[in-house]
């Protein structure tokens, strides 16, 4: 589903990833783990080519997504959904119009979007605050909204980045609860967090990055090396 | 229609901006209505000066018709004249009574016997109106000649000039215009690189984010030119009384709405050029 042979990204200031290599096989649940600045969220940036590998090849599904022409390129972040560290909302646009725009954007009729919409709001479990504006919800309200807009589409893949990040214990968990009921119905997830109780409750696969390098890859790994 | 949806949006959350540029659309448009007016209006003023005899002979009492009659034949035969119209004392009379209807005073005091009888000439060419006049004050039934020596060609430089300014000016203020709109929309992008940056990321193309400040540009331009034709054409219909006076006797008045409706037509049209054009530069600059 997901393939990185040896990518590498340079910054100006430093490296950013290092030789990274990993498959990541339809309908898994990843984590990948590290310290602030070791990469994950650069990884993302890659994988939905928000930005372009300095070496190395990137895989989607059937597409090079480094030689992948730019008229194709909604089509790969329609198949790959992602819910932003910074949740991405439009603060003057309701909960509903967040949600909506991957929709409007794909040309979606008004009447069908409505439906898809409210399916998904009911998914998340904020379909109670569908007019309300993202300053009115709370943080994990928020993060729902963000997840809402990232699957309406039916991505195959779902990047989350931190999403557990800054919330309470209790919301954090029902966050993941979420996320893993998406993840049996299907869905490819790849979670960036550094949140260890969350890695060792899950017992999935891990990837740990440092540095911008891969320095380690276990199917049923903790957050800290055994 | 989502793309006009987003437009509304944009434009509803800076008033101010739309003002500024629907303000200095509205400016430019009214300049070309109201040239537009001038030209037209000119135009109407030099065919009338053109139909019109360009010279005229005045005969004495003594004249006879066989005296005048022989002086049109031989002006005629000459080649340089395209018409020439006969008026007696009788018509002259009438003339006289028609102009002066309403002034009773007048009327009692002028009888056919002082009005002299006339000959209106016009010629193909306007250089030839002088070696006419001069041949005519040569007759000795002939009292006065009266020619508009060049009138036309007055008027004709006037608007000449005129219309060169009008353009010029259009120029100008079309240029004003499309850097203002392309400022406006240029700022308008700045005030949403996130938005635009999100937009982005959930798969928007290009095109689907740049169609709404195309459409801006093209609303502020249109929006603009339909105020600015309306302000125009208010003016010149509230004005109309006093113009028609001063033309009085050259049948400018009334204008048919149906010359109004095509000016607004192909101001609609130049709007939506200026607006897409300029909204295009600056998608062009700042949406790369």
């Amino acid at each position: 589903m997901i393939k990185l042979d040896n990518v590498s990204k340079l910054y100006g200031t430093g490296s950013g990833l290092t030789d990274v290599t990993f498959t990541i096989e339809k309908g898994e649940f990843v984590f990948i783990i590290g310290p602030t600045g070791s990469g994950k969220t650069t990884l993302f940036r890659l994988i939905i080519r928000d930005s372009l590998p300095t070496k190395g090849s990137i895989t989607v599904g059937d597409w090079d997504v480094v030689k992948l022409p730019h008229q194709k390129l909604p089509n790969l972040r329609k198949k790959v959904g992602v819910i932003f560290q910074d949740l991405k909302l439009l603060s003057d646009r309701t909960i509903f119009e967040n949600t909506v725009l991957p929709l409007e954007v794909r040309g979606v009729n008004a009447l069908e979007a409505k439906k898809q919409v409210e399916l998904v709001l009911e998914q998340v479990g904020i379909a109670a605050h569908r007019d309300k504006f993202p300053i009115q919800l709370s943080g994990g309200e928020l993060q729902r909204a963000a997840i809402a807009r990232a699957l309406v589409l039916s991505p195959e893949i779902l990047l989350a980045d931190e999403p557990t990040g800054n919330l309470d214990p209790k919301t954090g968990k029902d966050i993941l609860k979420l996320l893993s009921d998406i993840n049996a119905k299907g869905t490819t997830i790849l979670m960036a967090t550094h949140n260890l109780e969350v890695v060792d409750h899950m017992h999935k696969r891990v990837i740990a990055l440092e540095k911008g390098k891969l320095v380690r890859d276990e199917k049923k790994g903790k957050y800290d090396s055994s | 229609m989502i793309h006009l949806k987003t437009t509304w949006h944009h434009i509803r959350r800076s008033p101010y901006q739309a003002f500024a540029a629907i303000l200095i659309m509205l400016l430019t448009f009214f300049v070309v209505s109201v040239f537009a007016f001038v030209i037209v209006g000119s135009s109407k003023v030099i065919s009338y000066f053109e139909t019109k005899p360009q010279v005229t002979v005045f005969f004495k009492d003594e004249a006879k018709q066989e005296n005048i009659d022989a002086l049109k034949e031989d002006l005629e035969s000459g080649g340089q004249v395209s018409s020439t119209k006969f008026v007696s004392k009788d018509e002259a009379l009438a003339i006289y009574r028609e102009q002066n209807k309403n002034d009773p005073l007048l009327l009692e005091l002028v009888t056919a016997d002082i009005l002299p009888a006339s000959l209106e000439v016009s010629a193909h060419k306007v250089e030839d109106l002088a070696p006419i006049s001069e041949k005519l004050k040569e007759s000795n039934y002939v009292q006065e000649v009266i020619y508009q020596k060049d009138v036309v060609s007055t008027l004709t430089s006037w608007t000449g000039a005129l219309r060169k300014i009008g353009v010029g000016l259009i120029i100008l203020l079309s240029l004003v215009s499309v850097f203002i709109i392309g400022t406006i929309i240029g700022i308008k992008i700045s005030q949403k690189r996130d938005e635009i940056e999100i937009m982005r990321l959930i798969g928007a193309t290009y095109w689907y984010i740049r169609w709404p400040f195309i459409f801006e540009g093209i609303f502020y331009s249109v929006a603009g030119a339909l105020l600015g034709w309306i302000v125009a054409s208010g003016v010149f219909w509230y004005a109309s009384p006093f113009l028609a006076a001063f033309l009085r006797g050259i049948p400018v008045f009334p204008v048919s709405p149906v010359y109004l409706l095509i000016l607004l037509g192909g101001e609609l049209l130049l709007a939506i050029c200026l607006g897409a054009f300029s909204s295009f530069l600056a998608v062009l600059r700042y949406l790369k």
